[in-house]
């Protein structure tokens, strides 16, 4: 990734030197292990700190518009194909629009399972690196050599859109896109679940959870001024720890997500409790895939199938 | 241990629409416990949540005065869920009351002092307890000059009218009544906003004057340049603040402005202290 | 001072034999992490693990508490009418808490046991619970506890502190509540007090060595909160805050809460929940007016209260015990210790 990072900052720089864009969003080193944390650098100085590397797992979508000022502003943002795509949902639902944004795309390998890694040890990791596949990680008790497409985020193992749709420079060169005859395992495996099961499977999900509202914070399509789960006048959801408020909030964002969601897969990245987010959101992907055809953020001229309404669109839900 | 939270239950004992356009009501209290009363004595410039059962709770002003007993009177703008359900309560109906919250305004330091209370739309609950507790025969002689300046958008939107206009004829205080506009031909105070008042009509200061103000916070933003026009010191402005509130008691840390907790170590502070505190209210 | 020893296979039983007095709350493995946790039937506290996710101040002060209960139903002599919820004030015990979590119980207090008020249902909860402490032998990369005035081996707010020695644990009984909870447990064998002081102090010592993350405080007090509050810097480390709850919520010392009703049918209860000065909401007047409205100003309240509010205050130290929580769990790797280094080194330019 040395070449692309190298790409970023060159183009970067030029960006702003130019004046064509106020700041670049990009990434910096984190301060612990793994982490890597979201910048917005706006002078040259700074752009030594932007990096590229498969613990970026957040999504920078989620940055724009607060960084977009005013109708005259205009931002550079760094985007993998997931996020890229992030972005197109934005322009098409009138959140930004496209001359506001200079897209510095970046073919993406993948971004890496930390808490999968994490769990290989039993005391704190204290470093990483990486090096083409190979990760090194090490504790205070050992130190492993992984292969990296061994230890990749799951919806990242099931991306087939890792080049960016859309973009006005590439940092890298296009990689292969995956192809599955099947691309929803996952949830086909919990569909097969009985009732019971499958209701105790998602209990299970989300029994730890803490209402941080990380999840819902990290994504970028969760932009409404006023989340549902903040409304007080009527308020639709209890703001405690009852399971019937706490299911409600996941599975009502889920629904709030349908057609949009790119499975970027920062909100599981963003839960301090370890919660698969996704696994609400994956079903309502398949359906739109299997009803309407649709995957979000693919192309800037059409409209979302929540958007329209085409008198052949499937209505076997009516009995 | 007392439990800081359990309000005391209180009665609706009258209901009064306090403004022209009915987006303020005065409501009187009465507590149904004998010795809830006297466990609830407050001084002028407190506050208290009333608390609604089911509903919520609101941090509101104490309107009555300390001198007034056998009830507690709230003055509540409509303005969210807890206020509008409070507005469609009726006469009898029970609720409660938790407090009094929060610390008043400095009486023993403004003994002997001439006072000057500005006020400005329907933050005049607090003033109104303050003057009554003032011009009590018990307490007018505790202090010197007391001038008043208050002013609403307009003659319905003053609180307490009937009030207002029957100190104006005492003579042991002076009161500068103001309204931003009116078409009314026989209306006989002043016109204009607060801080052009303040300027044209309050005294200078010296070292006997304080001003205490409470208002709206614009109101309070162009009001101090004026009385800083008049010689007032930091420490000579006594200012009540507002904030978003839930436990009333310092505990929820949701009123946390620098190290002050407005229900606690507010909501009265001075100009001095105000000044050294981040501007987040 | 006393000092028992406990051999490690005798452990299991002393523990289930303070179960006839206790309810026993301790760290367990869940799924990838460790959670404090109540422990039901024959589970045993995790006494090897590494830091848990969630503090102990959930023992004391549950994320979602019931405070007040009424009935709305109008033909009920009490109607509306609003009374304290029976709380389980019931012996507790938090078996294998790590001292700065102790240390944050103690800060906590500060907040809800005071002159004026107390918090009946934290300082109940308070009042019945004995807190068993593991001095840890190996700090983790994040834990910078030593700069906190806490430390991997402190006594403060512990009612015990044990030390793990292999193949048993040395105890320094620190309160009486702590004395009542090993004679409950039956943990008799009393060991000579100043071999185990001179232990204590090696291991103390030796753990205090082994902590490598630390930040510097020494220069916050002088400073004022205007000038900290006006500096240049907020804004580069609010970018990427994203405004969740997950640093307040993980936090020991953290204690802000929301109030709420909520009604099923005829009756109500009046409950708390955590609450997050991070999130948009949290300062809200109903009128509209936010004073807090942006993402720097809020990001900044953090950190200035837990960093210097407190500190003035109380005149107590930081309100940060060093647990390395946030710092592991924010979403964008916004790090508490670089803060506190900005905060402790800005200079006002003139």
């Amino acid at each position: 990734m040395n070449t692309c990072i190298n790409k970023i900052r060159e183009l970067s720089l030029e960006l702003l030197e130019k004046g064509e864009v106020e700041k670049v969003i990009g990434f910096a080193n984190g301060t612990i292990p793994m982490a890597t944390s979201p910048i917005a650098v706006t002078s040259k100085q700074d752009i030594e700190k932007l990096v590229f590397n498969s613990t970026c797992g957040l999504n920078l979508a989620n940055y724009l518009k607060q960084s977009l000022k005013n109708q005259k502003s205009k931002i550079a943002v760094i985007a993998k194909g997931c996020d890229a795509r992030n972005i197109v949902t934005h322009i098409t639902e009138n959140q930004v629009r496209r001359n506001q944004v200079y897209i510095i795309g970046v073919p993406c390998n993948g971004m890496i399972d930390k808490v999968k890694i994490a769990s290989l040890f039993d005391d704190e990791i204290t470093s990483f690196s990486e090096d083409g596949d190979t990760l090194t990680v090490k504790s205070s008790l050992k130190e492993e050599q992984l292969s990296k497409k061994d230890y990749l985020r799951e919806n990242c193992s099931l991306c087939m859109h890792r080049n960016p749709a859309i973009y006005d420079a590439l940092a890298a060169d296009l990689v292969e896109e995956q192809t599955f005859d099947n691309p929803y395992p996952d949830v086909d495996k919990i569909e097969a679940m009985d009732s019971d099961t499958k209701w105790q499977y998602f209990s299970d999900l989300t029994k730890n959870c803490i209402r941080c509202y990380a999840c819902r914070n990290a994504c970028p399509i969760c932009y409404c001024p006023t989340c549902f789960v903040d409304e007080s006048g009527p308020q639709w959801v209890g703001k405690g720890q009852n399971k019937t408020d706490v299911d409600t909030f996941h599975f009502l964002r889920a629904f709030h997500c349908a057609g949009r969601c790119t499975d970027c897969g920062a909100c599981v990245e963003a839960c301090p409790m370890d919660i698969n987010v996704r696994a609400f959101t994956r079903k309502l992907n398949k359906d739109s895939f299997e009803m309407f055809g649709w995957e979000a953020g693919l192309s800037l001229s059409k409209r979302p199938p929540l958007d329209t309404y085409n008198p052949d669109d499937p209505d076997d839900f009516i009995k | 241990m007392e439990n800081p939270y359990l309000p005391y239950p209180v009665r609706i004992d009258d209901i009064e629409i306090a403004t022209e356009d009915k987006s303020l009501k005065t409501f009187k209290f009465v507590f149904l416990n004998k010795g809830d009363e006297e466990k609830f004595s407050y001084q002028a410039g407190q506050f208290a949540e009333l608390s609604i059962p089911g509903i919520g709770e609101i941090p509101i002003g104490i309107a009555s005065s300390p001198v007034e007993k056998g009830f507690v009177k709230f003055t509540v703008f409509r303005t969210g869920v807890v206020t509008s359900y409070l507005h469609n309560m009726k006469v009898g109906d029970i609720m409660g009351i938790r407090g009094p919250l929060g610390n008043w305004y400095p009486w023993d330091k403004l003994e002997n002092k001439n006072v000057v209370i500005i006020g400005g739309g329907f933050a005049f609950t607090t003033l109104r307890s303050s003057i009554i507790y003032m011009l009590d025969p018990a307490n007018r002689s505790k202090f010197k000059n007391i001038d008043v300046v208050y002013g609403a958008r307009s003659p319905g939107m003053l609180l307490y009218r009937e009030e207002l206009f029957e100190w104006e004829k005492r003579d042991d205080i002076n009161m500068h009544i103001t309204v931003d506009g009116t078409d009314d031909p026989d209306w006989k105070y002043h016109t204009g906003f607060v801080p052009q008042i303040v300027e044209q009509n309050a005294p200078k200061a010296d070292e006997d004057t304080y001003a205490i103000i409470c208002g709206p916070p614009i109101m309070i933003k162009f009001t101090q340049p004026s009385l800083t026009q008049l010689g007032y010191k930091e420490h000579q402005i006594i200012m009540s603040l507002e904030n978003r509130m839930k436990c009333g008691i310092g505990m929820c840390g949701r009123c946390n402005i620098g190290k002050e907790l407005v229900c606690k170590d507010g909501p009265v502070f001075t100009l001095e202290q105000i000044n050294q505190t981040p501007k987040e209210y | 001072m006393k000092f028992i020893t406990i051999d490690k296979k005798d452990w299991a039983k002393g523990i289930e034999n303070s179960r006839e007095t206790y309810r026993l709350f301790g760290p367990v493995k869940d799924k990838n992490g460790f959670l404090i946790k109540s422990l039901e039937d024959d589970i045993l506290p995790d006494m090897d693990y590494h830091d848990s996710v969630m503090s102990a101040k959930s023992v004391l002060f549950p994320q979602t508490e019931k405070m007040l209960k009424t009935t709305l139903d109008e033909s009920q002599e009490d109607h509306h009418i609003m009374k304290r919820v029976e709380t389980d004030t019931s012996l507790r015990a938090v078996v294998g808490i790590r001292p700065y979590d102790a240390k944050a119980i103690e800060i906590v207090n500060l907040n809800f046991d005071t002159e004026d008020y107390r918090d009946p249902y934290w300082c109940d909860a308070y009042k019945a619970t004995t807190f068993i402490g593991l001095g840890i032998n190996k700090p983790g990369p994040f834990d910078f506890s030593t700069s906190t005035g806490s430390g991997p081996f402190s006594e403060e707010g512990l009612d015990v502190l044990l030390a793990d020695l292999d193949d048993k644990y040395l105890a320094k009984v620190l309160t009486d509540k702590g004395d009542t909870f090993m004679a409950t447990c039956r943990f008799e064998k009393v060991a000579d007090e100043k071999e185990s002081l001179a232990l204590f102090d090696i291991l103390r010592k030796e753990a205090e060595n082994n902590i490598v993350s630390k930040i510097d405080t020494d220069k916050l007090k002088e400073k004022t909160i205007l000038d900290l509050h006006e500096a240049p810097f907020w804004d580069d480390i609010a970018f990427s805050c994203i405004n969740c709850g997950t640093c307040t919520f993980v936090c020991p010392t953290c204690w802000c809460f929301d109030i709420q009703d909520e009604t099923k049918r005829q009756s109500s209860f009046r409950i708390r929940n955590w609450d997050t000065c991070m999130s948009p909401m949290f300062t809200i007047h109903a009128t509209g007016h936010n004073p807090r409205d942006t993402k720097t100003q809020r990001v900044r309240q953090r950190f200035m209260h837990k960093l210097k509010y407190f500190l003035d205050k109380y005149d107590q130290g930081i309100m940060c015990v060093g647990c390395g929580r946030c710092v592991k769990s924010c979403p964008v790797n916004i790090d508490i210790r670089e803060v506190c280094n900005m905060m402790n080194s800005y200079e006002k330019q003139e």
